[in-house]
């Protein structure tokens, strides 16, 4: 597993770290039942704050992708199939809401977005079918 | 989990010094940096931690024990020290200063000293005062280390010394800190030092304590931003922790919570909040 901490993003390190995590978990990079490294191996690996480190554990805790057994460590929980439909969900509305912000700046209408989506599809379903 | 360092309410003057109200914890387990400005009242502090020097009043506990415990000496074994100059025989090589190390510390131990030694790359048979300023420092902190210590008070232990040198000694701390009993309190005035290896953060500035802050979280409180004159006046005087006027613009530190998200904020060191607080005079 690889994780990149940048100094100069405007994401704070514990998210970063959060959403490295997230996501090795979402795509299988980490498998449930996976031990994760301990919180202060993994600050002083990644040289940060072993606080910083412990924030984004806790997150991932409360989220449901870990748990944590006292004395052993934290493990990669039971994948949730309803958690990561949330998890997408909750990243297409993101891309909407950048695209209803968008839109008025280049004087674009809902409707003309909606027949922009369906000529997406089409496209994507044109290149889907010749490879079936 | 307890602290490694425990002040309150301290003390300590000197004609024309005065170090004022210290309150200060430096949970185990974790690095402290302390900043300032010379004379701020940094290596003070450090003195007055290790009962060096008296102080005027208020409470001190190292390792859970009192600064006027009767058993306050033998917390001394476990705490390793390097201040800004190594103090040692000038005539002994660093095979004649384990010797009387060994009678200094209980927990001596010699196989990990000479790995240092080996580490660091110290001529063996070469006297003190023949070393250069890198190597003594870092005979000290091999010494420091040598003794099986739980908290590391380090004062300026890095500067005057190389970047790579440097590089060096903070990944020796950041080793250190892998045992989560061990814990570091070290000051300078190269805060990038200590933006790379620290988890808390306290700047203190002409005797006062303005501050003291998870590292990560001052980060995520203030932004720098660079802005005309005209959109200064148009944002809340509340969110301005800081500012350096110049003759083509403002430079602010602003609490990243009262500006407008859409506002272009600038990367922001701790370099750069601590010399806006410092100037500014603002409380975190």
């Amino acid at each position: 597993m690889e994780i990149f901490i940048s100094n100069t993003s405007s994401n704070p390190i514990y998210q970063q770290i959060y959403e490295h995590l997230r996501n090795a978990i979402l795509s299988g990079a980490l498998d449930e039942g996976d031990l994760l490294p301990s919180i202060r191996a993994l600050a002083k690996d990644l040289r940060i704050s072993v606080i910083t480190t412990k924030r984004a554990y806790d997150e991932l805790e409360k989220a449901g992708y870990i748990h944590t057994v006292a004395g052993k460590g934290c493990y990669v929980a039971p994948k949730n199939t309803e958690q990561v439909r949330a998890e997408h969900c909750r990243r297409i509305e993101e891309h909407l809401r950048l695209v209803l912000r968008l839109a008025p700046a280049c004087g674009i209408s809902l409707d003309e977005i909606t027949a922009w989506i369906h000529k997406l599809q089409e496209e994507e379903q044109g290149c889907q079918t010749p490879s079936k | 989990m307890s602290n490694a360092i425990e002040i309150k309410g301290l003390d300590k003057s000197y004609p024309g010094f005065l170090l004022e109200d210290i309150h200060l914890d430096l949970p185990r387990g974790s690095i402290l940096g302390l900043v300032g400005e010379n004379g701020a009242g940094k290596s003070t502090l450090i003195k007055l931690i290790l009962k060096a020097i008296s102080r005027d009043s208020g409470t001190v506990r190292v390792l859970d024990v009192d600064l006027d415990d009767p058993d306050f000496g033998r917390v001394k074994e476990d705490v390793g020290v390097v201040l800004d100059e190594a103090y040692y025989p000038e005539v002994l090589t660093a095979q004649q200063l384990e010797r009387v190390m060994a009678n200094t510390f209980s927990k001596w131990d010699r196989e990990v000293y000479q790995n240092y030694l080996k580490r660091f790359q110290l001529p063996e048979q070469k006297k003190f005062r023949d070393l250069s300023r890198g190597m003594k420092m870092k005979l000290a902190l091999a010494v420091a280390l040598s003794h099986d210590p739980k908290l590391l008070l380090l004062d300026e232990a890095t500067s005057g010394l190389d970047p790579m040198i440097r590089d060096e000694m903070l990944d020796l701390f950041n080793e250190f800190t892998r045992e989560e009993d061990h814990s570091i309190l070290i000051s300078s005035h190269i805060v990038s030092d200590l933006e790379k290896i620290c988890d808390y953060i306290a700047f203190i500035h002409k005797g006062k304590l303005l501050l003291c802050e998870e590292k990560d979280a001052l980060v995520e409180k203030y932004a720098v931003v660079k802005l005309g004159r005209q959109d200064l006046e148009a944002l809340d005087p509340e969110a301005f922790a800081g500012k350096r006027e110049g003759k083509y613009g403002v430079e602010a530190l602003v609490y990243r919570e009262r500006i407008p998200s859409t506002f272009a904020t600038e990367h922001t060191s701790l370099e750069d909040i601590i010399l806006f607080l410092a100037k500014g005079g603002a409380r975190g």
